[in-house]
């Protein structure tokens, strides 16, 4: 954490004790301030879109494995399925769950990572006092 | 059974753990080198650190057991441990490496400010990682016991003593170099005699599995097996994000995005390694089908030599694979013991100093090699399931809420994890000292997780709605940090 721009040469050794690290009083690890009203807003807003993302990609999970045993035993045909002479759940349950759930991951990094740097993006103009009047309509951070 | 490889490869294993243990201690010179490893560590490091240290003994040994003996039911386990970091990466990780916090009871204290719930949350993590560390010291005995003949105590012993030293003198920055040499040598262990095994089972003109059709064919025994399936999958799903010595993991990140790409690495990982007890598991049918009625745990180490044949190959990949278990047992153990001294030097000895987490690291140690002396008979990877089960009804509700939910209270956290957490923990208690319950309530206590964690939610979100005055004040600011870029946070 290199957040202290005060000190341009080597920063000082210091001791970090665990129990400040729990209360959060050292220093690099807390906000300057308080979020003033707009920015909590705008937070709001970025904690929808992310809770909604996850949630989203969540669903995806549960409907994609979530559903395989439901289909096992109310369609034992379905799980009698052979491919290549191995026998369907093996290949789902066996491989393709892996690969599945790291294509779900990778997705959420990078949605993830984009509603960031809308947030960001939002935060830093309305912080700005010469470019807001340019934008007079504020967009909102939405997962898209 | 007398494999004259085997002792130099767990020897081997030992000494390397404690050499890459000791050449950490000489870097590892404050408190937050100690305990954090000064955040410099990368997210290939950390990611393979965190794949060294949750793959264990249950991995490693009992998820090939299982499919062995019960058949594609059991390939729910692996499914099921990977996709928690799936949840955990989703729910957790940004949010939970901007909270600062080291532990699950700092998450508590900056998020809710609250000294008493602090404390609750110290007593489940010292529940949970003795629940976790207790079959993996045994496991480490019985494996010994099954390749050399030694007696039970011995692997117990060994284990026990080098986890304690290497993480009382050696910390977490040795311990990530640790672990992260570990996940690479428990997924070579499993991989290179997987592909003997492959090649062999060609050459001996690609034999059919025998198996009966039960053991091919998901289960469709009614509601039952049905219940117990979907109570895995939630357990696992959710556990992983309330397991302690996962958690300590993220502080080592220098920020939340980091701690996604680290969490993404480490799915990756724990994916891969996961395709490999499936094949042990099937292929034991063909060449250890004694086992599947017997020491299925056992099929790992065994199947190798059993296939390949006791000439110099065999004994090669036998010496291997014990290697590879000892690294299960080592690096699980060592950060669960982390954790758990962690939270014993800051909450119960009250101190963060170095020679506090070395006496908290030493009686973290001895209080589960006494209990794996003294209760035998546990099921590996059943007591594995059920600590996920506790994480999942206490913690789980936890850190998503407290994420997720400005009006979650001190009150309603604790409330929730003391009906839900103690619910579960009540359930295992009953299976592990094997209480048997009649009919369908057997079910709800052998595979809690399915109403636990429900229950775990409900009485945080009511509990938390019925108190809503005590929202703590700050609680605009900590939703700020936990969520902003770090960006944001430095003006």
């Amino acid at each position: 954490m290199t957040t202290s721009p005060t000190d341009p040469e080597r920063p000082e050794r210091t001791r970090i004790v665990l129990a400040e690290v729990a209360s959060g009083t050292h220093a690099a690890d807390r906000p300057a301030t308080s979020p003033s009203e707009v920015q909590d807003i705008l937070l709001r807003g970025l904690v929808r879109a992310q809770l909604a993302l996850a949630l989203r990609l969540a669903v995806v999970v549960l409907v994609g494995l979530g559903s395989l045993p439901l289909f096992f035993a109310l369609a034992p045909s379905f799980g009698a399925v052979t491919i290549a002479g191995v026998r369907l759940p093996w290949i789902l349950l066996g491989v393709l769950a892996y690969p599945f759930l790291i294509g779900v991951g990778t997705a959420f990094v990078r949605f993830a990572n984009r509603n960031e740097r809308d947030f960001a993006a939002l935060q830093r103009r309305e912080n700005d006092p010469n470019r807001r009047d340019e934008s007079r309509e504020i967009p909102r951070a939405r997962g898209r | 059974m007398t494999n004259p490889f085997i002792l130099p490869a767990i020897g081997f294993v030992t000494l390397a753990t404690l050499g890459i243990g000791f050449y950490g201690l000489r870097l590892a010179r404050t408190t937050s080198d100690f305990l954090v490893a000064s955040r410099m560590v990368s997210p290939t490091w950390n990611a393979s650190a965190i794949g060294g240290e949750y793959l264990s003994a249950a991995s490693f040994l009992g998820v090939a057991g299982l499919i062995l003996r019960y058949g594609v039911d059991m390939l729910w386990y692996p499914v099921g441990f990977a996709a928690g970091y799936l949840a955990l990466l989703l729910f957790v990780a940004a949010p939970l490496r901007r909270s600062g916090a080291f532990t699950l009871p700092d998450f508590c204290e900056v998020r809710l400010g609250s000294t008493r719930l602090r404390k609750l949350a110290t007593g489940f993590v010292v529940f949970i990682g003795w629940l976790y560390l207790v079959p993996q010291v045994q496991g480490a005995g019985l494996t010994l016991a099954t390749l050399t003949g030694a007696p039970f105590w011995v692997g117990s012993v060994l284990v026990g003593a080098v986890v304690t030293a290497n993480v009382a003198f050696g910390g977490m920055r040795a311990i990530t170099f640790v672990q992260a040499f570990q996940y690479w040598l428990k997924l070579t262990a499993l991989a290179v005699p997987a592909i003997f095994l492959l090649l062999h089972w060609r050459n001996a003109g690609q034999p059919p599995v025998p198996a009966p059709e039960e053991w091919l064919l998901a289960s469709d025994s009614g509601t039952g097996g049905l219940f117990s399936t979907y109570s895995l999958m939630l357990a696992t799903f959710l556990g992983t994000m309330g397991l302690p010595h996962v958690l300590v993991r993220f502080y080592t990140n220098p920020d939340g995005a980091a701690a996604r790409r680290t969490t993404l690495v480490v799915l990756g990982l724990v994916g891969t390694f996961y395709l490999f007890p499936t094949l042990y598991g099937v292929l034991g049918r063909i060449w250890t089908p004694e086992l599947a009625e017997g020491r299925s745990d056992a099929v790992v180490l065994l199947l190798p030599g059993r296939a390949v044949g006791d000439g110099l190959l065999g004994e090669l990949l036998g010496a291997l694979v014990a290697a590879g278990a000892f690294a299960a047992f080592l690096s699980t153990a060592s950060g669960l013991l982390t954790a758990v001294a962690g939270v014993l030097a800051t909450d119960v000895l009250g101190r963060g100093s170095v020679r506090a987490f070395r006496i908290a690291a030493v009686c973290g140690g001895a209080v589960p090699l006494v209990l794996a002396l003294h209760i035998t008979g546990l099921n590996v990877s059943q007591v594995v399931g059920l600590a996920f089960a506790v994480a999942a009804s206490s913690f789980c509700p936890l850190l998503v809420l407290g994420i997720w939910w400005r009006g979650l209270t001190d009150l309603g956290a604790a409330a929730g994890i003391l009906v839900g957490g103690g619910a579960a923990a009540g359930s295992v208690l009953l299976t592990v000292f094997g209480v048997v319950l009649p009919g369908p309530f057997g079910e709800l206590i052998t595979e809690p997780a399915a109403w636990t964690v429900p229950l775990a939610f409900a009485v945080m979100v009511g509990a938390s709605l019925a108190t809503q005055h005590r929202v703590p004040a700050d609680v605009r600011q900590v939703m700020f940090r936990l969520h902003a870029p770090e960006a944001l946070r430095a003006r």
